[in-house]
């Protein structure tokens, strides 16, 4: 988990995948496989299923048909190589500091190797001076900034972000995006949807359209946005929101 | 973080010390009495008990119950005396085997308290079981304990003598309680109503409001208390050296001139009448 | 009519002269609940996360029979304890009837649902909030209650806090287990009881004023602590 030459549990593979809550099925039939390389954005109109599709990835939710199948992990348990960062930050009652050793004794770090790792995380976030604040008493961007760096403390080979900077003001949003790219530098894949077009522009590598919880297109960033080839993809890239079937569209 | 942790806990500890700190008493010999509400309200143990403990250095510990319950409690084994005024209860106590021998001890009356204005007119009958009659005849309001003590079963025998079915009443003029005779002086000073009181707690009650005694004498409102102690053959945890202590004092000169001294506003509370020859087990068995 | 004023003008008169029977009662009251609470609470609050947390069978039914036992009237509960203690049962060779001990375990058995029920609803709160990511790091069942016992501390305070109030004010249990023994087991409550047993109404009402001042003040002492905490602690 924290070795940073621990083989590495990726590739992830989703077969089939579906989840079906009561009479809906709100994933449906997704097949996907996410490598190491790429920075992947799942966009998607609201309730297209992105959060489920991340939670699913991540484990928290278990798909009711498929797979889910990490083809690197050999026996480990791959939920120690994961870290992820909610919409909302939720961070304990207590210091800054505190709440990523609290992170990190959750994954069993030893005491001696915690304060270098906080420090280092909280510099690479820039909080140092939060170290001894409360963290609830930081703002709203303040305290993603901490959940990052908390997710950055416990070296993970793979970060699922779930609409990080959706409530985030564009100066603490710039901040924590540089943040990200500073993980993936050091080697962690990042899998993140969001709302925010031109985010998804800024980091992509890789781009997958959720529509109503299937995947309709998955490819390259640069060949997403210079033009997707699924029609309800370039209705969503228009700013066109959806909601209607595809019979119903009318020819451009 | 540090003096915070620092001063809680220390308050922490302080706390649990004085929690768990026992006072000297703890270590003071003592015996449990089981009695009656009458005697406690009265006051007389207050009065009593500091100087035996003077005297004897035996602390002694009363449960103010009434005589069924105390009754109870001393069965069970968990008083080491029983100290009631219902002779029949008592001397069942002993046939059954839970007490040692009954004593005398001392006395003093009920009295029918009522509204002064008096709406039955019993003021100046003599016996009780006329004065109750008059209250049946008018329905006037009567509180009764009703829970199953010394008073209420001597009530409920004077209500017998009078010849009124209790039981079998229509109308609600008689209320049950259910409670000591405090709460149930309470009740009747509300309602105005006519209630037994043992004079004990009445002599002692501040919440008069209009009642006052309106007969008293009757040779059927004698109240006799008596002591016994509990049998350790039967309840071998029984504290009985310390506990014959008591039985004796109590019986002797120097006991029975405590409780004659005892008044209320000048008045005699109890009247000491253990017998003057009686053979203490005492002296009799050693312990 | 009890003239309130007279009760007020004795509750000062004896808090002024430090009768010395009043304070071995209120420091005897004070001993009972506080203990019963502290008691309590190591049990209940757990109980309550707990309940949170994890699921099991039966658990729906544990949770209403644990919140129908908030409404255990005392002097039930003070029978059972009798029962359990008395000489004639089946914990009598322990000799605990009558003693300040047998009234911190009524209390215990008293308040402890109270505590755990009050305890299951703030901790159901704060784990909808916390489950995600507490699972998302990687947290076990008993690291997860842990945090949010600690988490929850001002919240479960209140809780805590009733309990203590539901203990100290109540008179059915400690009067049957303990027995109102005078300088042994007699509480503010039973004191009450005995004097308007023997009418004294206005002493009464005085020692009910001084119980309730009493209340105010160890409740305020706690928001007092906690006041500070949220200003300057680092915790």
């Amino acid at each position: 988990m924290i070795q940073a030459d621990a083989p590495t549990i990726l590739p992830l593979e989703l077969k089939d995948v579906s989840l079906q809550a009561g009479q809906h099925r709100l994933i449906k039939d997704v097949s996907c496989t996410l490598d190491a390389k790429d920075v992947t954005i799942i966009i998607g109109p609201n309730g297209a299923g992105k959060s489920l599709l991340l939670r699913l990835c991540h484990g928290l939710l278990t798909p009711s048909a498929g797979a889910i199948h990490w083809h690197g992990a050999n026996g480990r348990d791959p939920s120690l190589y994961q870290a992820m960062v909610f919409q909302r930050p939720v961070m304990l009652r207590r210091s800054v500091r505190a709440n990523i050793d609290f992170a990190l004794s959750l994954r069993k770090v030893p005491r001696r190797l915690r304060h270098n790792l906080i420090e280092e995380a909280l510099h690479r976030a820039g909080l140092n001076r939060f170290a001894k604040t409360p963290a609830r008493v930081l703002s709203f961007g303040e305290q993603q900034r901490l959940a990052l760096a908390r997710s950055w403390a416990l070296r993970p080979q793979i970060l699922f972000l779930d609409e990080p900077t959706a409530s985030i003001d564009p100066a603490a949003t710039h901040v924590i995006e540089e943040v990200i790219m500073a993980m993936r530098k050091e080697g962690t894949k990042i899998v993140m949807c969001t709302h925010d077009l031109g985010q998804a522009r800024r980091l992509a590598d890789e781009v997958i359209f959720l529509h109503r919880g299937r995947i309709l297109e998955k490819s390259g960033a640069a060949e997403f946005f210079a033009g997707p080839k699924n029609d309800l993809a370039q209705a969503f890239l228009r700013g066109e929101l959806l909601w209607w079937h595809r019979r119903e569209l009318t020819p451009p | 973080m540090n003096t915070k942790i620092i001063r809680v806990g220390f308050l922490a500890v302080a706390l649990a010390l004085s929690l768990f700190a026992q006072t000297a008493r703890a270590e003071t010999p003592f015996i449990i009495v089981a009695s009656t509400s009458s005697t406690q309200n009265s006051g007389l143990f207050d009065f009593l008990l500091p100087k035996f403990q003077r005297q004897s250095g035996i602390d002694v510990r009363v449960l103010a119950v009434g005589t069924g319950q105390a009754v109870r409690l001393a069965r069970n084994g968990d008083a080491d005396i029983l100290f009631v005024h219902h002779k029949p209860s008592e001397e069942k106590f002993v046939a059954d085997g839970f007490g040692v021998a009954r004593f005398d001890v001392m006395y003093n009356e009920f009295v029918i308290v009522g509204p002064a204005r008096d709406p039955a007119a019993i003021a100046g009958t003599v016996s009780a079981a006329a004065a109750l009659n008059l209250i049946a005849g008018a329905e006037a309001p009567f509180v009764s304990r009703g829970d199953d003590s010394g008073t209420h079963k001597r009530e409920k025998s004077l209500w017998q003598q009078a010849g009124i079915d209790i039981a079998g009443l229509t109308s609600n003029w008689y209320r049950e309680t259910g409670s000591g005779m405090g709460a149930t002086l309470n009740i009747a000073a509300a309602m105005e109503a006519y209630t037994l009181a043992d004079s004990g707690t009445w002599l002692n009650f501040h919440n008069r409001q209009g009642l006052k005694i309106l007969l008293r004498g009757d040779p059927l409102l004698f109240n006799q208390y008596g002591v016994i102690l509990v049998n350790k053959a039967t309840h071998p945890h029984v504290k009985s050296i310390l506990g014959q202590r008591f039985v004796d004092w109590l019986l002797s000169p120097a006991g029975q001139d405590a409780i004659n001294s005892f008044a209320i506003g000048g008045e005699r509370a109890f009247t000491a009448n253990a017998p003057a020859d009686i053979v203490l087990p005492s002296k009799e068995q050693s312990e | 009519m009890t003239d309130f004023g007279a009760a007020i003008s004795t509750a000062f008169a004896l808090v002024a002269h430090l009768d010395r029977d009043l304070s071995e009662v209120v420091l005897l009251s004070l001993k009972v609940s506080i203990s019963a609470v502290l008691i309590a609470s190591v049990i209940g609050l757990p109980i309550g996360a707990a309940l949170a947390l994890f699921r099991f069978p039966g658990r729906t039914i544990f949770i209403v029979v644990l919140n129908a036992f908030m409404g255990l009237p005392p002097v039930v509960i003070g029978l059972i304890v009798y029962l359990l203690l008395s000489r004639a049962g089946p914990f009598g060779v322990f000799g605990l009837l009558f003693t300040p001990t047998a009234m911190i375990i009524a209390q215990v058995l008293l308040i402890t649902p109270l505590i755990a029920a009050l305890a299951r609803q703030v901790m159901e709160t704060l784990w909808l909030e916390y489950e995600e990511q507490l699972r998302s790091l990687g947290t076990t069942p008993l690291r997860a209650l842990g945090a949010l016992l600690w988490d929850g501390r001002f919240s479960l305070m209140t809780a805590v806090l009733a309990g203590f109030g539901r203990a100290i004010a109540e008179v059915g249990a400690v009067m049957i287990v303990g027995g109102n023994i005078d300088h042994v087991t007699r509480v503010m409550t039973t004191s009450i009881a005995l004097e308007v047993s023997k009418g004294n109404l206005a002493l009464a009402l005085g020692l009910g004023i001084i119980l309730v001042v009493l209340s105010v003040l160890v409740n305020g002492m706690v928001y007092f602590l906690r006041g500070n905490q949220r200003q300057g602690g680092t915790l």
